[in-house]
């Protein structure tokens, strides 16, 4: 049975209503992420994008989440008042079946942090920007359950066994130990 | 390493297909910042006064101003340059939208057209990849339409897009240049960019733009938005509702045709329609609007929502802004259901807003008062909006008496004789001007209208209020937080500016007070022009959150130039004169600056002599208009000076100021 624990839930509110397409939210999130922060920007190093179809009016800025390493099988459509979207319009992920939320230069996944940093900001930059009120930060505490998870390593060390047998992995440890295997971190 | 600007310009040489990277002088940015101060030098120094508009030597620049693509909320505007058919003179109409940021980003500051291109093409570039493609399968095509048409096979939906529609193709005079929902139209630009085969500049750019000093500048952008913010939240009092906030005059979101149909002129700019406006009609236009109207739309990395799209059953959609909401309505005599069908035909058409309307009124003025016969009209149907549909169809097409309104109401006028140039009477230096006629001749507006170059009274206007508050408590509220003011001078002006008695128009403002007033309003929009800002957040609206205190730092900042209060009024200073070089050696002068002679009721000769001899003098321009040696020295324009002085425009002797004149410094 997990501990009951109190957690903070940053959460930004998307109104594609309100949004006037305007693409402050990319310039300022590529600005802050520069190196060092604010020295440049650029949209397409942005991890919030608007996808924007101004003759259709759909305007729906979207954050980068996960990397898919894989495009969907099928791509359904939505209709929301009469607009049909993709529903690439609303998906998080940088993956192979578009050019968004991937660095230029190496193409290497983008994803939201927030804007964390120190001092922490009162709100992401990109609400700070919106004054439209698009988007909106909420902070709401949620009470969760935390369960006693495997860890990486024991995730790890669990398909090991399933694969070889315990006994192996044993044997393959111990050899491992004494021949002093290089730590990470020591060079 | 080069801040705020790339450092790089495109050549384009259409006649050859040719295409060069060519890096730029950074001193060159000191003097001249960019956009239009770069533009109008490059215009000087490349662009001989006996070329021809439609010449292949005629040059069609596109150029990002200064900031553009910075973090600096509102600076997206693209300042298009070129020598204009329609005035002959230097054209520099400008748009908003995206296109100036994406070029930036694509590592460019400016594109630069010469020649013609044998066959209709379009400039697609993407990054370093920049290429000349056909564009035939374009021909006619919607300038809406192509901007579309080239995403798609490019498979670029980010791209941004600027195109002509079937005006510009046929060199149409007041053609546009038009971009999603922003367009460039004063001046026949689109006309030239026909001319030149060019359909569309398409761009996408994956780059940085930089910051010189970052942390500086950050902090002049949170103010900007801070007081954007208080702005949108406190509208001025005792001013109209769209002068009384930022951006734009607000005419897409606020129901403001009361107003502009009672006091703008109907039909040719003939009709003033005081009684026209009712309960029925409020209802009704308030329907179509709230009916049609489905977003407010903004340009890039702007919150004033100055634009919306517009969706009319049976029709596509397009994107609209400001007052030509009204225009084609008001040509028409008609309701505002009709003029926002037709603007959608005209914006894929690609005509400027403003011209095209009364151009069509004049036609059909002309018609009645037997000018045009039948024959020459041959075809009109009788419906009165049918009417401009066709006469619409006609001229962007150049067929029939289309052909002969397709170059404006100055040049059709001289064309059609028989007296039509009494007809084209609502022109400035050949070109048409917002349809206003009013009744006390104002001083500080005699001088925007004679002496403006951009021929648009919008582009000169702002900052100072149009008209003197009632009260003085009004004007003391009014001063109290009006920290824009140049100089403290500029408050008690308007402290003791009454509606009527000794302190009213014409004779207050004084003469010297309206030179004051009206150099420092151009000045802002210059500055704005260099820079890439939209008027809408600095130099057209009353206290902008752009001015000329805070200006500088945000240039410091931006682009690591050393620039202070005075440096960016020389340099300033400096383009503007140069754009009246340009229009001086290809020969305006003094005759060609007056406003519409019916533009007033109440005019005073003496006065509006005084007025420009004096605001000359201030400038330092001749009793001619031509800048003088010393004045043109002074801003480190020599070239200027020898060149007036080779071609006979000033002698050494007649250039000198007069003895004691009050030149500005």
């Amino acid at each position: 049975m997990g501990e009951k624990k109190k957690k903070i839930i940053k959460t930004i509110k998307v109104d594609v209503d309100k949004c006037n397409g305007c693409r402050a939210c990319e310039m300022i999130c590529s600005a802050f992420h520069s190196v060092p922060k604010y020295s440049g920007n650029n949209p397409a190093r942005s991890r919030i994008r608007v996808i924007r179809e101004p003759l259709k009016d759909i305007y729906v800025p979207v954050y980068a989440g996960e990397n898919a390493k894989a495009e969907c099988m099928g791509r359904d459509k939505y209709v929301i008042d009469g607009k049909e979207y993709d529903e690439c319009a609303f998906c998080r992920a940088s993956c192979p079946s578009r050019d968004i939320f991937k660095e230029p230069d190496s193409g290497l996944p983008l994803k939201c942090d927030m804007c964390e940093s120190d001092p922490t900001l009162e709100k992401p930059l990109c609400v700070q920007w919106c004054l439209v009120d698009a988007l909106t930060y909420e902070e709401r505490e949620e009470e969760v359950e935390e369960e006693v998870k495997l860890d990486d390593v024991e995730t790890g060390l669990d398909s090991l066994v399933a694969k070889h047998g315990l006994q192996k992995v044993l044997d393959t440890f111990a050899r491992m130990s004494q021949k002093g295997v290089e730590q990470p971190g020591e060079k | 390493m080069r801040y705020a600007e790339t450092g790089f310009n495109l050549e384009i040489d259409l006649s050859r297909g040719n295409i060069e990277k060519v890096q730029t002088d950074p001193r060159l940015t000191e003097l001249y910042l960019g956009g239009l101060g770069t533009n109008a030098k490059m215009l000087w120094d490349r662009v001989p006064p006996d070329v021809e508009p439609f010449s292949p030597e005629n040059l069609l620049i596109f150029s990002a101003g200064l900031l553009c693509g910075t973090p600096a909320t509102g600076c997206n505007r693209t300042i298009v340059s070129t020598i204009s058919p329609q005035t002959l003179l230097m054209a520099f109409s400008m748009m908003g939208g995206f296109w100036a940021p994406e070029l930036k980003y694509a590592g460019y500051d400016k594109v630069i057209l010469r020649g013609k291109s044998p066959d209709l093409v379009y400039l697609w570039i993407h990054n370093d990849k920049v290429e000349l493609r056909d564009a035939s399968h374009l021909r006619g095509k919607g300038a809406g339409e192509t901007a579309e048409l080239i995403r798609k096979e490019l498979k670029e939906p980010q791209a941004q897009v600027a195109a002509i529609g079937m005006a510009g193709e046929n060199r149409v005079y007041f053609a546009s240049i038009e971009q999603g929902r922003s367009s460039a139209s004063r001046g026949g630009i689109g006309a030239v960019m026909g001319d030149k085969g060019l359909k569309a500049i398409a761009v996408r750019g994956t780059k940085d733009v930089n910051l010189a000093r970052p942390a500086e500048f950050m902090e002049l952008c949170s103010e900007v938005l801070k007081y954007i913010k208080y702005r949108n939240e406190n509208p001025i009092p005792g001013v109209m509702p769209i002068l009384a906030g930022l951006g734009s005059p607000q005419e897409m979101a606020v129901h403001d045709e009361k107003w502009h149909t009672e006091n703008f002129m109907w039909g040719n700019s003939r009709l003033r329609r005081k009684d026209f406006w009712n309960k029925d009609i409020a209802q009704n236009w308030a329907e179509t609007l709230d009916k049609m109207r489905t977003r407010l739309i903004s340009c890039y990395n702007c919150p004033m929502k100055c634009g919306a799209t517009i969706s009319a059953p049976g029709i596509p959609t397009y994107m609209m802004k400001c007052f030509s909401k009204l225009t084609y309505t008001m040509a028409a005599m008609s309701d505002l259901e009709f003029g926002l069908r037709i603007a959608q035909q005209a914006t894929e058409y690609g005509v400027d807003g403003f011209s095209a309307p009364q151009v069509m009124a004049f036609g059909l003025e002309l018609h009645e008062a037997g000018i045009l016969t039948d024959q020459d009209m041959a075809g009109l149907p009788t419906g009165n909006e049918e009417k401009f549909y066709w006469l619409l169809d006609r001229i962007v097409r150049r067929e029939g008496i289309g052909d002969v309104l397709a170059n404006g109401t100055y040049w059709a006028a001289k064309q059609i004789g028989k007296g039509a140039d009494a007809f084209a009477h609502n022109n400035i230096k050949k070109h048409e001007q917002l349809p206003l006629k009013l009744s006390m001749l104002n001083p500080i507006y005699f001088l925007m209208y004679a002496t403006g170059e951009k021929i648009n009274i919008t582009q000169i206007e702002g900052q100072f209020p149009q008209a003197p508050f009632v009260t003085r408590e009004e004007r003391e509220e009014f001063v109290k937080d009006w920290f824009q003011v140049p100089d403290e001078k500029f408050k008690q002006y308007l402290l003791d500016w009454e509606p009527r008695g000794e302190k009213s128009m014409p004779f207050y403002p004084t003469v010297q007070m309206c030179c004051d007033i009206v150099d420092w309003q151009e000045k802002m929009h210059y500055i704005d022009d260099g820079l890439g800002m939209c008027a809408g957040l600095s130099s057209f609206p009353l206290k902008p959150p752009y001015h000329i205190h805070n200006y500088p730092k945000f240039i410091s900042a931006g682009a690591g130039i050393d620039m202070d209060e005075a440096r960016l009024t020389q340099a300033a200073k400096r383009y503007r004169t140069l754009v009246r070089a340009i229009n001086i050696r290809r020969g305006m002068r003094r005759k060609d600056e007056k406003p519409p002679e019916n533009h007033w009721k109440k005019r005073f000769p003496e006065l509006e002599k005084e007025l420009l001899d004096t605001y000359y003098k201030f400038k330092g321009w001749n009793n001619d208009g031509i800048p003088t040696q010393e004045s043109l020295h002074e801003l480190g324009l020599d070239y200027v000076s020898e060149d007036f002085v080779k071609r006979g425009i000033l002698t050494e002797q007649a250039g000198e100021l007069p003895q004691g004149a009050p030149a500005e410094r």
